[in-house]
């Protein structure tokens, strides 16, 4: 057993890493799914989107050739629009609320429509939004992620000058560096950008961290207002013997590596075992079986009824040949010369319903174990704690505290998306951005400081 | 099993189904492939003078993702040799003599050029006549087709003289591009037609090309006017076919309706509103002759449940349930009604209520889900007061 690199063909690299949920092949294919649209009324499809898209719209927009139309629709609720349509659990959210769902029919494939409008806008540099003249106002945004261009799009439509500050050395935040590569490509993330930024007035510096290469005071100064968009990244440790092993390993870190780099570069165990049942341990569980691991165990300490993924993200776990432990939870990591050889969990079993609501996990006191030679973990992720007390924000726990307006304790500093609320969807994000944007321009017109 | 077999003017026919007058009925090895398929009769195209077709001359109306919910055309009659056309209808005659064989005519416009036509055409064995006063484009120019069915007096003159000549059944085709068919339709029947059929095409534009700005069909970047048919026209030609079916002169008379009939429930309709049968032809453009298999299957699947031996025990059933307006009962009301258990809460009867009509429908705000009920009160409120 070994975790090592080059398991696979570049044959299979490419098949394996292929578009899981491909594109609608011709404009037919998309008028056959569009024309099926009942076209509701205050539809429960939009009222289930974070973003409040005008699905029913977009989507009619289709059906009357007017696909600039229908990209202008989505883009104007979210501006991440094209990456959402990949990367959105809309099981859960749009494509679920759809009425054909009552009439035990399939549901409009709303986020393959979405897409197809999006891609054609983004491929062929649709110049949809006009940006109003500057009017002397500038803004820095932290973090180019979803919430930050999300909210730097809308403050440049209004003729604000806004700078972006990236620790990474690319935009798009988890989309580039944390999400599956199936479901959306590194170059689709940076082609996203680009396009988002393509409207002027958006400035991202590259390999600024906050408290490193720049400081808040500074943006205070320089700046009519700031917006922290700087998400979470930080995995959560299991706290168990032999968490430091050589062979254990972050998904984020995981995942940032299959992004960053190529396919055959990418090292993966015979036997991996992933600690979690998130988006994030799916995303990590199925590559390592995607890069030619021979076995993956997803290893989760309640049951598949209390699992915070989505039936249709599991289902690609199991039908990548995943095992799944149910009430299983990490007790030690034991190696042999330093190397992960076996994960010992302790077996669980169900109490009383949690915080979540969800029921919780208690130690029957029994043991078992794993033969592994890799631990990815992927029990969710927390916030910048330290930077954020270092800073003298408000948090609760790491987590930025804003207030109704989206602002945070500080004067003129503003907050929104993961950063805030701990990790959700890409979605949520674009809407924090947007409702940033929103406060910020708002404080900008009633404060006239500068 | 239901007995579908139609007798129009003594003409005979397994089925009442019969190809219209078109492409599909202009040569031999169609008309063969049509009766092989099962169809009960053909409307022979259209023959006269020898005409030049220009090759662009179809386009089509599609709605909401179905295709060819309207078709249009600008062909002329039969472009084909007039010696070739006789000998092909009497081969197919030889071959299926027990179906109807009609063959539509435009003469030029003098008696001779009808009265020999007539006279070559009777030499096949055809079975019937139609005469084409209908066709809206390309002959009217030339006095012909809908030049003489919009002049009631026109078409009379030119009945007289087929019936002069004709020793068998004469079927007159109206057409559609007048305010009424009732006074050409009255004016044929005194001239002494055997029958009417209608409706034929309707003059239309189906559309523009937003790329070029030329009008579909594009012939050299121009375009004219064609014939509208197809399911699109359906219900203009049931209205038509009723004002005949309900005028005491052109009642007396069969007719072969025509107009968008697509499948065995259309048929059935234009029965009731009083065609003895019907014709085809759109449809089986757009899908080819094996659709008659469904017309009879479905009609006499229909016809065994409502306990309908024969097409004359429901040919014309529904005319008198078409009246005036004056005689509705005024005092009749209908409520919308929601079944709550089957609403997909997709809110389009809230938005058609509100937006267009009488603001009768309750919305519950729900997420994602809104409820929507019936305001009866409303709902059932005489609207004359516009309360």
């Amino acid at each position: 057993m070994a975790i090592i690199n080059h398991r696979l063909t570049a044959e299979q690299y490419e098949q394996n890493f292929s578009d899981i949920h491909p594109p609608f092949e011709t404009h037919n294919a998309a008028l056959v799914d569009a024309n099926r649209c009942l076209f509701c009324y205050d539809a429960p499809c939009t009222k289930s989107c974070p973003t409040s898209i005008n699905i029913p719209k977009f989507i009619k927009q289709i059906t009357t050739d007017n696909i600039k139309g229908s990209a202008h629709t989505i883009f104007s609720s979210n501006i991440f629009g094209g990456g959402c349509s990949k990367v959105c659990p809309v099981e859960k959210l749009c494509e679920g609320a759809c009425v054909y769902n009552l009439m035990e029919e399939e549901a409009i494939p709303i986020a393959k429509l979405q897409r197809y409008s999006t891609e054609k806008a983004i491929a062929q540099k649709w110049k949809l939004f006009e940006r109003k003249p500057s009017i002397g106002k500038k803004v820095a945004i932290v973090g180019a992620g979803p919430a930050g261009l999300s909210c730097a799009h809308v403050l440049s439509r209004e003729g604000i000058d806004v700078t972006v500050y990236e620790k990474e050395s690319k935009g798009g935040g988890l989309m580039t560096y944390g999400i599956a590569a199936y479901k959306v490509t590194p170059q689709f993330c940076e082609e996203e950008v680009n396009y988002i930024t393509s409207l002027g007035g958006i400035d991202i510096k590259y390999n600024q961290a906050l408290g490193e290469q720049v400081t808040l005071d500074e943006l205070r100064q320089n700046y009519d207002a700031v917006y922290l968009g700087f998400g979470v990244g930080l995995a959560r440790q299991l706290e168990i013997p032999g968490e430091n092993m050589e062979g254990v390993v972050d998904a984020l870190q995981f995942i940032y590596n299959i992004r960053s780099k190529q396919y055959k570069e990418i090292p993966v165990g015979d036997k991996v075992a992933v600690i979690g049942l998130g988006m994030t341990a799916i995303d990590a569980a199925t590559q390592a079986k995607r890069l030619g691991a021979k076995e993956v165990t997803i290893v989760y300490r309640r049951t598949e009824a209390e699992k915070p993924c989505t039936d249709v993200e599991l289902d690609i776990a199991k039908l990548d040949g995943c095992n799944l432990l149910w009430l299983a939870s990490p007790k030690e990591v034991i190696g042999k010369e330093g190397k992960v050889s076996q994960l010992v969990c302790s077996v669980m079993s169900l109490g009383e319903p949690d915080a979540s609501g969800r029921r919780s996990p208690i130690d029957t006191g029994n043991t078992l174990t794993l033969e592994v030679d890799m631990v990815i973990k992927a029990a969710g992720q927390i916030p910048f704690e330290q930077l954020v007390t270092t800073h003298q924000i408000n948090n609760n726990k790491g987590r930025v505290t804003i207030d109704s307006n989206c602002a945070t304790n500080m004067e003129g500093v503003f907050a929104g998306g993961d950063c805030v609320n701990g990790g959700k969807e890409v979605v949520d994000a674009v809407q924090a951005g947007k409702d940033g944007a929103a406060a910020i321009l708002e404080y900008l017109a009633t404060n006239n400081t500068n | 099993m239901a007995n579908l077999s139609a007798d129009f003017l003594g003409i005979k026919s397994p089925n009442p189904f019969w190809l219209a007058s078109a492409p599909p009925t202009d040569k031999k090895i169609n008309v063969l492939r049509a009766f092989e398929a099962g169809w009960g009769g053909v409307v022979w195209k259209t023959l006269g003078s020898q005409v030049k077709n220009v090759s662009s001359r179809y386009s089509a109306v599609d709605f909401n993702g179905g295709r060819v919910m309207g078709f249009n055309n600008i062909e002329l009659i039969s472009d084909r040799p007039l010696a070739i056309n006789l000998k092909e209808i009497e081969e197919c005659i030889r071959l299926f003599p027990d179906r109807a064989m009609i063959v539509s005519l435009m003469a030029d416009n003098n008696k001779e050029s009808w009265h020999e036509l007539i006279k070559q055409v009777e030499a096949t064995g055809a079975h019937g006549l139609e005469l084409n006063f209908g066709c809206p484009h390309g002959m009217t120019e030339r006095g012909m087709g809908a030049a003489v069915g919009q002049d009631p007096e026109i078409a009379r003159m030119v009945v007289e003289w087929v019936m002069e000549k004709a020793t068998i059944p004469v079927i007159t085709k109206l057409t559609p591009n007048v305010h009424s068919v009732v006074p050409t339709g009255k004016a044929v029947v005194e001239a002494g037609t055997d029958a009417l059929s209608l409706i034929n095409t309707i003059q239309s534009v189906t559309g523009i090309d937003l790329d070029t700005l030329v009008p579909n069909p594009n012939v050299a970047g121009k375009s004219v006017y064609g014939g509208y048919c197809g399911p699109a026209v359906k219900p203009i030609a049931l209205k038509m076919l009723t004002t005949i079916s309900q005028n005491p002169v052109t009642s007396k008379v069969p007719i072969s309706g025509i107009g968008g009939v697509s499948n065995w429930k259309d048929a059935a309709e234009f029965l009731l509103l009083g065609a003895s049968n019907v014709q085809v032809c759109t449809a089986a453009m757009k899908y080819g002759f094996r659709i008659v298999e469904d017309l009879c299957e479905g009609l006499s699947n229909w016809m065994d449940e409502k306990g309908f031996a024969t097409l004359n025990d429901f040919i014309g059933k529904s005319v008198p349930n078409i009246t005036h307006w004056e005689d509705l009962d005024i005092n009749y009301h209908i409520v919308a009604n929601i079944n709550q258990d089957k609403c997909i809460h997709c809110g389009l009867c809230y938005i058609a209520c509100e937006d267009t009509s009488h603001q009768s429908i309750n919305l519950n705000y729900g997420n994602p889900y809104n409820t929507y009920t019936i305001k009866e009160e409303e709902c059932n409120k005489e609207k004359v007061l516009n309360t």
